[in-house]
C-alpha cells in the first residue's frame, strides 16, 4: 500500500478503507465463500456487454457450424420412400434405390429423383440449405458464377458451388484450425516461457538466443518451400504455423514468471520444501496466466487471418477444402460477381470483429488496476 | 499566535463513486505553522490533503478549502495550476517514483524555476545549485547533473525538497516524507524541513502515521480515524492528555516486552552459525564481464547462536545484509561457513537428502503481507500446503481440522469451529494484519522450532503491529519457539529480542544481550541507531 505515485496511492485508499473486519475478531457468521479471482474476472467480463454478447454470438456460430451437415447438405436428412425410411445423411445410397437408372450415388438435387421421393406417400426432409460444401449445382438456371437467387441464396461461385454452403464450411474449417493452432501455441508458449522464467540464468540465456535465431527464419518462404515439397494438407499447415507461433506468448509468460518467482509466496513455498515443479504448477503458473488468457482471442483472430491469407495465395489447404481465403481469391478473379467477395468479406469481418470485442473485454476484465465496482 | 489563517478547510468531504471516505472535516493552518495530520492507513489523511488541490482522480470533493481567501475547490483548472507549485508545493513519500527518471535532478529543478519564477537558463541553473546546497546535498554542482537513480534515498528526498522549495511556496504538503528512508536519515530530513520552514517562514502540513516524528516536528496535531477528524490541538496538549479514545490507542501502541527470559539449558541451540558468509554474483562491467562474474559479499562471517525459546534480533538499515542472512538461514541461498539448524548442518542435510525434513524445523514470515500469499489460492490451500508436503498421509478431514486449529491459534478466529467459512476465502478479502496472521498460521502448521521473521510488522499500522507482536510473544511462550527477528525498528527489537546483532554493510558490528546492547551500545553506529529511534 505504499503510495508509489500520487494517483495510484489515492485510488487505493477507498479499497483499504472498506476492509471493515477488525483483526482478531470473528467474522459475521455464515458468510458465503468469497469468489475466486478467476470468478471475479468473469463477473467483470460479463459486465462488459459488448464483449459478453460477442462471446455468446461467436460460441453460437461455432456450435452451429459444428452441425453444418444438418444446416447445409445436398443429401436429405430423412427420406421415406415406399414404406422404407432412409437416412441419406449417414447412408450412401445408389440411385436405383429410388427408381433411378444408375448404380451411382444418388444426386438428390436431380429434379427426377426429387420428384420420385416427394411424390404420393413418399416424403423427404432436406437441409435448410440443400447444398454441401462440394456440391455442384448442375441444374442452375444461369451460368456460373450465378447471382443470389431462390435456389442459391447467396449465389454460386465460379464452379457452381453454393456460396452459403462454402461460407458455412469455410468458417468451420477456419475456426477449428484457429482453435487448434492457438491451443498448440499456448501449450508450447507456456511450457517454454515457464522453463525460461522460472529457472532463469543459463537456461534462460540459451533459450532466448535460440528464440532469436528461430524467430528470424523467414516463415513465409519456408511455407512456400514446404508446400512445394509435401502434399498440402491442413495437418502440415498446422505443424508449420505452430513451429513459429509460440514465441510471442513465450516471452510474456517468461516475463510473468521472472516477476512472480521472486515474490514472497514463492520463497515461502521453497522454505516449505516444495519441489520446483510443484511451485511452478501450484504457485507461479496460476498467477502468470493473465497475458495468456488476454491474448487468446487475438491469437485466434491472427490464426484465422493467417489461414485466410495463405489460402488466398494458394499456399494453404488442399484444393477442394472449403476455405474463406480461396473464396476471396475467387472474388478477386471474378470482380463482377460481387456476391462472392462481398459475402466472404462480411463473414471474415464479423468473425474478426467478434474476436476483437471479446479480446478487449477480456483485457479489461483481467486488468489488475481495475477494481470491482 | 495571532497570525492569520493561511489555509482554512471547512466541511471537506471526499467520495469515490458514491462511497464516502472523508466525512466532513474542518481544520486550519496559520502562516508559518507546522500541522501534522495523523492516522492509520485508510483513515483518509492523504486523500483529504491532496483533494484540496484536486489532485485526486475520480473523487467527488465538496466543502471549502480557503487558501488566502480563495476557495481552492471552486477555482478553474487554470487558476489551480497557478496555486499548485506556486503557493503550495508537495513532497511525496517515495522520491524515486516522484522524480522523473529521464531527467537529471538539476534539470527538473531548473524547469520549475523557469516555469514558475521566469528565470533565464543561466540564472535558473545557479539558483538550482543553491537550492540543492541549501538542502545539504554535498557537492551540489555535481549532483545537479545526476539522474535520480544515481542518488541515494536520502539525497533523492533532499532533491525533492529542493524542487518543492524552488517556487518558494507558502504551504508545503509533506506526505509521509520519511517513511521510505532509513531510520538514521529520518531525523536528518526532518531537521532539514524544520530549518527550511523557519528560514522561509512557510507553513507545513505533515501527513504521517509516525507519532514520535510528530512530537519532534509539529506545532499542532490533527488525528484522523476512518474519514473523521477526531481530535486536534497543540502537540504538547494532545500528547500529554489525549481526549479521544482513538488517540489514546495510538499513543499506547508502542509494543510491550512480554517474553520469558529464562533460558532452556537442556535444549541444544536452534540455530548456530560459524563464519557464515553469503555472496552474490554481480555483473562485471566491460569485456571482462563476458567471461566472469564479480562477487558481492552480502554477509561477512557472522557467528550467531539462538537458544531454544529465545529471540535473536538482527537490526540494521537497508542494504546491511540482514535479509540475506534470513534467506541463508532458510537454506534458500548458497553460503560458506557452517550453519546448523536444530543441530543438523544444512550442507549435510542436503548431501543426505534430508533437507526437506530440516525445512520443517525452520519456517518464515515475510514483511509484505500482500506478496506473501498467493492471490489465487484459498485460505485452506495456503495454510494446508505445508501439511501436504510434510504429512501427505493425512486424510482431507484431518488436514482440515489441523488448518482450523492453526487459524484459531493465530487469533484469526476465537474457536476452531468458527473457522469453517474462512477456509474458502481468498487473500484479497483480508486486511494486512489478518494476512500476516495467515502467514504465521502457514508457517506454524508444520510445527517448526525456529521462525524467521523478516520485518514481520513494518508494513502494518502501529495498532495492528502491536497486536501481531503480542501474538508472536504469546506463541513463543506457549510453544518454546525460537525467532530470528530481522528488523530496522529498535522498538520492535526492544519488545521482542533476548539477544541482538547489529549489522552494517554485511558485517556484524556488535552483538550481545538485548538490554546491554541497547542501553550501553559500544559501537558508534549502534548508538546512532538507538538515538534516532528515541
Amino acid at each position: 500500500m505504499s503510495g508509489l505515485t500520487p494517483v495510484s496511492s489515492l485510488t487505493d485508499v477507498p479499497v483499504s478503507a472498506d476492509v471493515p473486519v477488525p483483526t482478531g475478531q470473528a467474522p459475521a457468521p455464515a458468510r458465503a465463500p468469497s469468489p475466486s479471482p478467476a470468478r471475479r474476472a468473469w463477473q467483470r467480463f460479463r459486465r462488459n456487454r459488448l464483449g459478453f454478447w460477442s462471446l455468446v454470438i461467436f460460441c453460437t456460430l461455432v456450435v452451429a457450424s459444428l452441425f453444418a451437415e444438418i444446416l447445409s447438405n445436398d443429401r436429405p436428412l430423412v427420406v421415406r420412400y415406399e414404406g422404407q425410411t432412409y437416412f441419406p445423411i449417414w447412408q450412401d445410397l445408389p440411385e436405383t434405390t429410388f427408381g433411378g437408372d444408375f448404380e451411382a450415388l444418388t444426386d438428390y438435387l436431380d429434379p427426377y429423383i426429387r420428384k420420385r421421393i416427394t411424390e404420393g406417400d413418399n416424403w423427404a426432409i432436406y437441409a435448410p440449405n440443400p447444398y454441401g460444401s462440394k456440391t455442384l449445382n448442375y441444374f442452375a438456371k444461369e451460368p456460373n458464377p450465378s447471382g443470389p437467387s431462390r435456389e442459391n441464396w447467396l449465389g454460386t461461385d465460379d464452379r457452381g458451388r453454393d456460396l452459403l454452403a462454402q461460407l458455412i464450411y469455410g468458417f468451420r474449417v477456419s475456426v477449428l484450425f484457429a482453435l487448434a493452432l492457438t491451443a498448440i501455441g499456448v501449450a508450447l508458449g507456456i511450457l517454454t516461457g515457464a522453463i525460461q522464467g522460472f529457472f532463469g540464468g543459463r537456461t534462460d540465456l540459451a533459450f532466448q538466443r535460440f528464440i532469436e535465431i528461430w524467430g528470424s527464419m523467414p516463415e513465409l518462404y519456408l511455407l512456400i518451400i514446404f508446400s512445394a515439397v509435401f502434399a498440402p494438407s491442413v495437418g502440415l499447415l498446422l505443424v508449420l504455423l505452430s513451429l513459429f507461433g509460440w514465441m510471442g506468448l513465450s516471452d510474456y509468460v517468461r516475463a510473468e514468471f521472472l516477476r512472480n518467482r521472486q515474490l514472497d509466496y514463492v520463497r515461502a513455498a521453497r522454505a516449505m520444501g516444495l519441489t520446483s515443479w510443484q511451485i511452478i504448477w501450484r504457485h507461479v503458473l496460476p498467477n502468470s496466466m493473465t497475458p495468456v488468457v488476454t491474448f487468446l482471442p487475438f491469437r485466434m483472430s491472427a490464426a484465422i487471418l493467417a489461414l485466410t491469407s495463405l489460402d488466398f495465395l494458394g499456399l494453404g489447404v488442399p484444393p477442394g477444402t472449403p476455405s474463406l481465403g480461396e473464396l476471396l481469391s475467387q472474388g478477386k478473379n471474378n470482380i463482377d460477381a460481387w456476391w462472392i467477395s462481398l459475402s466472404t468479406f462480411a463473414v471474415l469481418v464479423m468473425t474478426l470483429l467478434l474476436l476483437t470485442f471479446m479480446g478487449d473485454a477480456l483485457r479489461d476484465a483481467l486488468d489488475p488496476r481495475k477494481q470491482d465496482r | 499566535m495571532n497570525t492569520p489563517n493561511l489555509l482554512e478547510v471547512r466541511g471537506l468531504r471526499v467520495a469515490f463513486g458514491g462511497h464516502e471516505v472523508v466525512h466532513g472535516i474542518d481544520f486550519h493552518i496559520r502562516e508559518g505553522e507546522k500541522l501534522a495530520l495523523v492516522g492509520e492507513s485508510g483513515s483518509g489523511k492523504t486523500v483529504s490533503a491532496l483533494s484540496m488541490l484536486r489532485l485526486v482522480q475520480g473523487a467527488d470533493v465538496s466543502g471549502q478549502a480557503m487558501l488566502n481567501g480563495r476557495d481552492l475547490l471552486t477555482l478553474s483548472e487554470r487558476e489551480l495550476r497557478g496555486v499548485r507549485g506556486d503557493d503550495v508545493a508537495i513532497i511525496f513519500q517515495e522520491p524515486m517514483t516522484a522524480l522523473n527518471p529521464l531527467y537529471t535532478v538539476g534539470e527538473q529543478i531548473v524547469e520549475v524555476l523557469q516555469f514558475k519564477k521566469g528565470l533565464t537558463g543561466g540564472q535558473a541553473v545557479e539558483a538550482a545549485v543553491e537550492l540543492l546546497a541549501a538542502t545539504g546535498i554535498p557537492e551540489p554542482r555535481r549532483r545537479a547533473g545526476a539522474f535520480p537513480h544515481q542518488l541515494s534515498g536520502g539525497q533523492r528526498q533532499r532533491a525533492m525538497i529542493a524542487m518543492a522549495l524552488a517556487s518558494q511556496p507558502r504551504l508545503l504538503l509533506a506526505d509521509e516524507p520519511t517513511t521510505a528512508l532509513d531510520v538514521s536519515l529520518r531525523g536528518q530530513i526532518l531537521d532539514l524541513l524544520s530549518d527550511l520552514q523557519r528560514e522561509h517562514g512557510m507553513a507545513v502540513l505533515l501527513i504521517t502515521h509516525d507519532l514520535p516524528l510528530v512530537r519532534r516536528f509539529a506545532d499542532r496535531v490533527a488525528v484522523m480515524e476512518r474519514g473523521h477528524l477526531v481530535e486536534q490541538g497543540p502537540v504538547s496538549e494532545v500528547f500529554s492528555a489525549p481526549a479521544h479514545s482513538y488517540t489514546r490507542m495510538l499513543m499506547a501502541s508502542r509494543p510491550e516486552r512480554r517474553i520469558d527470559s529464562a533460558p532452556l539449558p537442556e535444549h541444544a541451540p536452534t540455530l548456530r552459525s560459524e563464519g557464515l558468509q553469503v555472496a552474490y554474483p554481480v555483473p562485471v562491467p566491460g569485456l571482462k564481464g563476458w567471461f566472469r562474474k564479480g562477487r558481492f559479499v552480502a554477509v561477512k562471517g557472522a557467528n550467531l547462536r539462538i537458544e531454544a525459546g529465545h529471540t535473536l534480533g538482527v537490526i540494521g538499515e537497508s542494504g546491511s545484509g540482514k535479509s540475506t542472512l534470513a534467506l541463508a538461514a532458510l537454506g534458500l541461498l548458497p553460503f560458506e561457513g557452517r550453519l546448523e539448524v536444530c543441530g543438523t548442518d544444512w550442507d549435510e542435510a542436503r548431501r543426505s537428502k534430508q533437507s526437506r525434513s530440516l525445512r520443517r524445523k525452520i519456517q518464515v514470515v515475510f514483511q509484505d503481507p500482500f506478496s506473501s500469499l498467493s492471490p489465487r489460492m484459498t485460505v485452506e490451500q495456503i495454510v494446508g500446503e505445508g501439511l501436504q508436503v510434510h504429512e501427505p498421509e493425512l486424510k482431507p478431514e484431518e488436514r482440515r481440522v489441523r488448518i482450523e486449529r492453526a487459524l484459531s491459534d493465530v487469533g484469526l478466529v476465537q474457536d476452531p469451529s468458527q473457522a469453517g467459512d474462512w477456509l474458502q476465502r481468498y487473500p484479497h478479502e483480508f486486511s494486512g494484519g489478518q494476512r500476516q496472521r495467515l502467514a504465521i498460521a502457514r508457517a506454524l502448521i508444520v510445527g517448526p522450532s525456529l521462525l524467521v521473521l523478516d520485518e514481520p510488522t513494518s508494513a502494518l499500522d502501529v495498532t495492528v503491529q502491536k497486536q501481531v507482536l503480542s501474538l508472536l510473544q504469546k506463541l513463543q511462550r506457549e510453544r518454546r519457539l525460537s525467532y530470528l527477528l530481522i528488523t530496522h525498528d529498535v522498538d520492535v527489537i526492544r519488545a521482542m529480542a533476548h539477544d541482538v546483532v547489529v549489522m552494517k554493510d554485511g558485517e556484524v558490528l556488535e552483538q550481545g544481550a538485548c538490554d546491554q546492547v541497547l542501553e550501553c551500545p559500544s559501537h558508534p553506529y549502534t548508538r546512532k541507531l538507538v538515538e534516532a529511534a528515541a
